[in-house]
């Protein structure tokens, strides 16, 4: 099997919005051995009771396959799309980055946030904190240059992902 | 199914206890296995009061949902449970994902805490739904009584729905015992879940194709075929027939192509013969209908029938390339799947290659010749195989309508290899799972379902003793159900992996201290009846099946005797061990092999 290629999945499941979906996508993650590399929740439709998991996953053609296969057989699940197969998309993640230091350190890093058009969102005398949208990449990207200027902490809401042009998870 | 009309009904309220119980009548609940408890008790207090539901009180939880389980495989309708909360449900777990990996319907309702007290550790308080997530299909709590009824239809439907399986609803006692009203099933589609059951006529055209040009076709069916319902498995027959191919069953499947005729070739996979494995492996098209390439089946992956072009059609996508890549995948019920393709077959003009098939069968019949399932009963000592076999032979003559369960371990598999089955539902056994203990209760449950049949329970005398306090459930029940035990004094499978892989040092698996099971039987109001010699063989089987109540027939037999052939873990189809002789193949097995269960 290790001769096959990975490739990385994001995938979107349009679930029922009832307690427990969570626990049975995750269950079905850890239970079978499958990677998740991110997954964000929230609902998306308050009226028909949906909400909207993205997950970030690894695995060869084969396991991707049975990723969707078994998302899909889960009682709650509506639809699930295999974003990065099915056509273009659009994937955006979230991070608020806190930098501690004064002095040069410090400006340098409020410097890097306006070219990387991080937002300062929170100031003190002694620490900034930046949010941030873009793909992973760019978070990523940004997070290593923060290290050395005092990065004390980030928290990100991994990926969130929708399709290009008209193209939509009805459910 | 009364005569009031249901807007009269409809205006009452009534207790969640009553609503759950008119709501399994509405699902056409007959027969409901339990066991009582504190969290069920409104649900037992409404079923006294009532008398269109009749609850079989077991002796164990897990044997409440084994029961359910052989009810449910030997009608085609969903099996019912009740069981109390806490350790009423973990009991019953075991039974849950035995139904889960054998695809059987199921609706488990479990009590629970007062909803107040969730979360509390509150006596007899289990996270059910929790623990049950990965033991179900699907699983529900009720939190609210307008839930109620629509929570215990959707349980149903989805039990009985695609893939069946096992559902478990958990009732907290203040939702039983609250005033709500009933609501009827609903009529509209599921919101979500609506499996895909009719064939795509692509995936058909592109299989008849494939199996029209075969010149070394099988066919190998599984427990799907038997869950499409008895129609499916006489669409298989006739499938089969026209299209002269040879044709295997896992032990799911076996009875859904008749054993007797000509084109059946036996059970496959690490028990099966050799000609259905040596077909499998030597097969240019495989049609596999209702099965999972299991690891049971395929032995090795890389060396799974190399040469052949594969069709799966599978009610479930999810196991459509799992393990194995096929060629032309088709998603539907088995029933549905045949009756396509039947017509497909009959509309298409392309002709069999007669001559390659007839040479196909040449080599099918070389590979009979050798009748692997071949043993000799010679002196005093019963062969095990000997002792399934007259079984099977004088059941037949008996006449009686005849369903077996097994335990798990040597005597299933010898039960698999040497009794026949002419029909669907008439086997139950515990395949993906391998539930010692399952045979009992399991009997108990089709025994309920079929009164006037002969139900025979082939066990060992180990795994019986797993679940021996079902016999006070025969005993209440006047259940006539024949518990046949192969008595070798060993946990013989695991004695004989022992022997064939770790060197004969036979670490615990003798089954010391047994009880006289002759008196163990008649201390449970049974008959007891008991062979040493072969030539009581006959006399003690034909008593067991004229008395009308409970026995247990002790068969002594060879403690040495192994289950052939064997494809040992790690090889390949074309690997098989045939016989005692040819054990010595075995060192040749793989640490990657050993590691294999």
């Amino acid at each position: 099997m290790s001769d096959e290629m990975q490739r990385t999945a994001t995938i979107a499941v349009l679930v029922e919005n009832e307690a427990g979906v969570l626990a049975r996508v995750i269950g079905l993650f850890s239970g079978r051995g499958y990677n998740i590399e991110s997954l964000t929740v929230a609902p998306v439709d308050e009226e028909r009771r949906l909400s909207r998991i993205t997950v970030v996953t690894t695995g060869t053609d084969m396991i991707i396959e049975q990723i969707k296969a078994q998302l899909d057989r889960l009682v709650p699940v509506h639809k699930v799309s295999d974003l990065s197969l099915d056509g273009p998309h659009l994937t955006r993640e979230l991070a608020l980055i806190k930098v501690v230091g004064r002095g040069e350190t410090r400006m340098e890093a409020l410097r890097l946030g306006d070219a990387f058009r991080a937002r300062v969102v929170d100031a003190s005398h002694e620490s900034a904190t930046f949010e941030m949208t873009g793909t992973a990449e760019k978070i990523d990207a940004f997070v290593a240059l923060m290290r050395p200027l005092g990065l004390a902490e980030v928290s990100r809401t991994g990926a969130v992902a929708i399709a290009r042009g008209p193209r939509s998870l009805a459910a | 199914m009364s005569a009031t009309a249901p807007a009269q009904n409809e205006s009452r309220t009534l207790t969640g206890a009553e609503i759950v119980l008119r709501a399994l009548k509405e699902q056409g609940v007959e027969v409901i296995f339990g066991y009582p408890g504190g969290a069920v008790l409104p649900i037992y207090d409404a079923l006294f009061q009532q008398n269109a539901i009749r609850h079989i009180l077991v002796r164990h939880e897990q044997a409440a949902v084994h029961a359910a389980e052989g009810y449910a495989r030997s009608t085609g309708k969903v099996g019912c449970v009740l069981v109390t909360s806490g350790p009423g449900a973990t009991n019953a777990v075991t039974g849950l994902v035995d139904a889960l990996l054998d695809s059987i319907p199921i609706v488990c309702l479990t009590g629970q805490v007062p909803t107040h007290l969730i979360g509390n550790d509150a006596f007899q308080e289990a996270d059910t739904t929790g623990i049950t997530r990965p033991a179900t299909k699907h699983n529900y709590l009720v939190k609210r009584i307008g839930d109620l009824a629509r929570t215990v239809h959707d349980a149903f439907y989805v039990a009985r729905s695609g893939r069946p399986g096992p559902v478990v609803v958990d009732l907290p006692k203040d939702i039983l015992l609250t005033q709500g009203t009933y609501e009827e099933a609903p009529r509209e589609e599921h919101r979500s879940y609506r499996p895909q059951t009719r064939p795509d006529a692509e995936s058909i055209r592109k299989a008849v194709a494939l199996l029209k040009g075969a010149k070394r076709p099988v066919v190998y069916a599984g427990g799907g075929v038997i869950n499409a319902g008895p129609e499916a498995s006489e669409l298989l027959t006739e499938f089969v027939r026209m299209a002269n191919m040879p044709c295997t069953n896992t032990l799911m499947g076996l009875g859904v192509f008749p054993a007797s005729d000509p084109r059946f070739i036996g059970m496959l996979g690490m028990h099966g013969t050799v000609e259905a494995n040596l077909a499998m492996h030597g097969c240019d098209v495989m049609f596999n209908i209702g099965a999972r390439f299991d690891d049971r089946v395929t032995g090795r992956l890389n060396a799974f029938s190399p040469g052949s072009k594969k069709i799966h059609a599978d009610i479930d996508p999810s196991n459509i390339n799992k393990n194995v890549k096929v060629d032309v995948p088709v998603v539907g019920d088995a029933g549905q799947v045949l009756r396509a393709l039947i017509e497909a077959w009959k509309a298409d003009d392309a002709e069999q290659d007669r001559e390659a098939l007839a040479n196909w069968w040449k080599r099918i019949d070389e590979w009979r010749a050798k009748d692997c399932l071949r043993y000799e009963q010679s002196g005093s000592i019963i062969k095990p195989q000997h002792a399934v076999k007259r079984l099977y032979e004088l059941t037949r003559e008996s006449g009686r309508e005849t369903f077996i369960s097994t335990e798990v371990g040597q005597h299933q598999m010898w039960a698999a290899q040497y009794f026949g089955f002419e029909k669907p539902n008439r086997w139950m056994t515990s395949g993906g799972l391998g539930t010692m203990g399952y045979g009992l209760p399991a009997a108990a449950g089709v025994q309920i379902a079929h009164p006037d049949a002969l139900v025979i329970d082939i066990a060992g005398e180990a795994s019986i003793l797993m679940n021996i306090q079902e016999m006070g459930t025969l005993a209440q029940y006047r259940l006539p159900v024949k518990v046949f035990i192969l008595n070798n004094e060993y946990m013989g499978m695991v004695r004989q992996w022992q022997e064939l892989l770790h060197g004969s040092r036979y670490s615990e698996s003798y089954s010391a201290a047994l009880p006289d099971f002759v008196k163990l039987a008649e201390s449970f109001h049974a008959r007891g009846l008991r062979a040493t010699d072969a030539s009581q063989l006959d006399d003690v089987i034909r008593e067991m099946i004229a008395h009308p109540g409970p026995v247990i027939a002790d068969i002594c037999v060879d403690q040495k005797e192994n289950v052939f052939p064997m494809i040992p873990s790690g090889a390949a189809h074309n690997e098989m061990i045939l016989g005692a002789g040819q054990a010595g193949g075995v060192a040749g097995v793989t640490d990657e092999g050993r590691v294999l269960v």
